[in-house]
């Protein structure tokens, strides 16, 4: 029998998916809301990257996905909070190996022995890419409802301050989740584990 | 093999690999977001849409607090100027002519007597300064006075406890809002904005004012109010736009 490592429990995998689905959905249907009036007024996304074919689509599109995108996120949250997931995978978190794991990984010298475990520069990646999606999602509820939840607008500035916030959120994002695919397409064994949740041992 | 090189750690095969991986991550992408407005014409995947729309309408009338105001801003912080936008570009606004103006009402209201305009500037009028919600994103804020849709309704007799009140509009636009929000303490009638008689592009003679509300459920050059129990949809509305689309 071959020796398999467990890499991803089902939980993990099955709300990565969905999560995955949710941002594509999200993300390029925002992007066509946003040009229904762009925010900075020399930027505009290309409409072939935009789902929901004009603003009303759009925003049908966007309110669908976000209950996707939010109770998925809930589940993926209190899951990886009360199995222990989150403390055993993305902690700790030292500054210095952070750092330290980014410059290898800028310099293809990023070791992969062990796939069940994260080096630092994912925990750090994946840590920031939850806190962004959170201040995603909080943005985007203050301004489908800045005056039902005014006290959440004015945490971040009001309706306009919200705006902004939410798309830089949004930047944020698109920016892990690219480097993350990116990074995946370097080391494409790590792609089946988050299908299977499982690795054969080299050795 | 501590820090190895990826690239030591790779033989051919791993790199064919990655490019497979790449090839076919990119074509699934580009074919699923090409795929992006034919996906959302599907009928099976539209009706999904409107049901989700419509359990949202569901949602904003829980979440919808009949007590909260939207806030209220000091009038130096009023945006000059103040964006026209319809569904018509500003030269083909209508001018609604004074003299003709009645104001008629229909549906579980009591008494339909038309009103003139002179009888309704009669009426006793609030201010308020407050955001215009867009939506396609953008908003302003603006300064509108007119009378507290609450007490018009209240005046005029209609049944409070009916669910819709429509509008029909002198330019052909037609809307329709909860009562929960028709009674909504900042609801008004405008016949007002910036202290000024509404010019034609801010809806001549009179808007109904909902900062609770996007931009589009706030109408324009009303004609007609009618209290029913059926919902009556909207132009944007029937479009796609979420019907109660509130703030």
């Amino acid at each position: 029998m071959a020796n398999w490592v467990k890499v991803h429990p089902l939980v993990v995998r099955i709300t990565h998916w969905i999560n995955a689905l949710a941002i594509l959905v999200m993300v390029a249907s925002g992007w066509r809301i946003y040009n229904a009036s762009p925010l900075f007024e020399s930027f505009t996304f290309p409409e072939a990257l935009t789902l929901g074919g004009w603003l009303a689509g759009a925003l049908q599109w966007h309110f669908a996905a976000m209950w996707l995108l939010a109770l998925n996120g809930v589940v993926y949250v209190v899951y990886g909070i009360v199995s222990g997931h989150f403390r055993r995978k993305l902690l700790p978190i030292s500054p210095g190996a952070v750092l330290r794991d980014v410059s290898q990984a800028l310099r293809g010298r990023l070791a992969h022995e062990d796939l069940s475990v994260y080096n630092a520069a994912q925990r750090a990646a994946y840590v920031v890419l939850i806190l962004a999606l959170v201040v995603l999602i909080l943005s985007g509820l203050a301004i489908w409802k800045p005056v039902q939840l005014q006290e959440l607008a004015a945490l971040m500035g009001g309706y306009e301050g919200a705006r902004l916030l939410h798309f830089f959120a949004m930047s944020l994002v698109v920016l892990i989740v690219v480097v993350h695919v990116v990074m995946v397409a370097l080391v494409p064994r790590t792609f089946p584990t988050m299908i299977t949740g499982r690795l054969r041992r080299s050795s | 093999m501590k820090n190895a090189r990826l690239s030591d750690r790779f033989p051919k095969v791993q790199s064919l690999e990655r490019r497979m991986f790449l090839k076919q991550g990119l074509s699934i992408g580009a074919l699923s977001l090409l795929a992006g407005c034919e996906v959302t014409s599907d009928e099976r995947v539209q009706q999904v849409l409107e049901g989700m729309s419509q359990w949202n309408d569901r949602v904003q009338g829980w979440l919808f607090d009949p007590k909260k105001l939207a806030p209220e801003f000091p009038e130096s912080m009023i945006t000059r100027p103040f964006p026209f936008n319809g569904y018509y570009p500003e030269s083909d606004v209508r001018i609604i002519d004074e003299t003709d103006y009645k104001l008629q009402l229909g549906g579980l209201i009591k008494e339909q007597k038309p009103w003139r305009l002179p009888e309704l500037y009669a009426l006793p009028q609030v201010s308020q300064v407050t955001r215009h919600i867009c939506v396609e994103g953008w908003s302003a804020i603006g300064k509108w006075s007119g009378v507290r849709f609450s007490d018009f309704l209240q005046r005029v007799g209609a049944d409070l406890t009916a669910k819709y009140v429509g509008f029909n509009c002198g330019d052909d636009y037609y809307s329709s809002i909860d009562m929960a929000t028709a009674l909504h303490p900042q609801t008004l009638l405008a016949f007002r904005f910036a202290d000024q008689i509404l010019p034609p592009k801010f809806g001549f003679p009179m808007k109904l004012r909902i900062p609770t509300k996007l931009g589009f459920k706030n109408p324009k050059h009303i004609t007609e109010i009618f209290v029913v129990n059926d919902n009556p949809g909207g132009y944007w509305e029937d479009k796609g736009y979420n019907w109660f689309s509130g703030n």
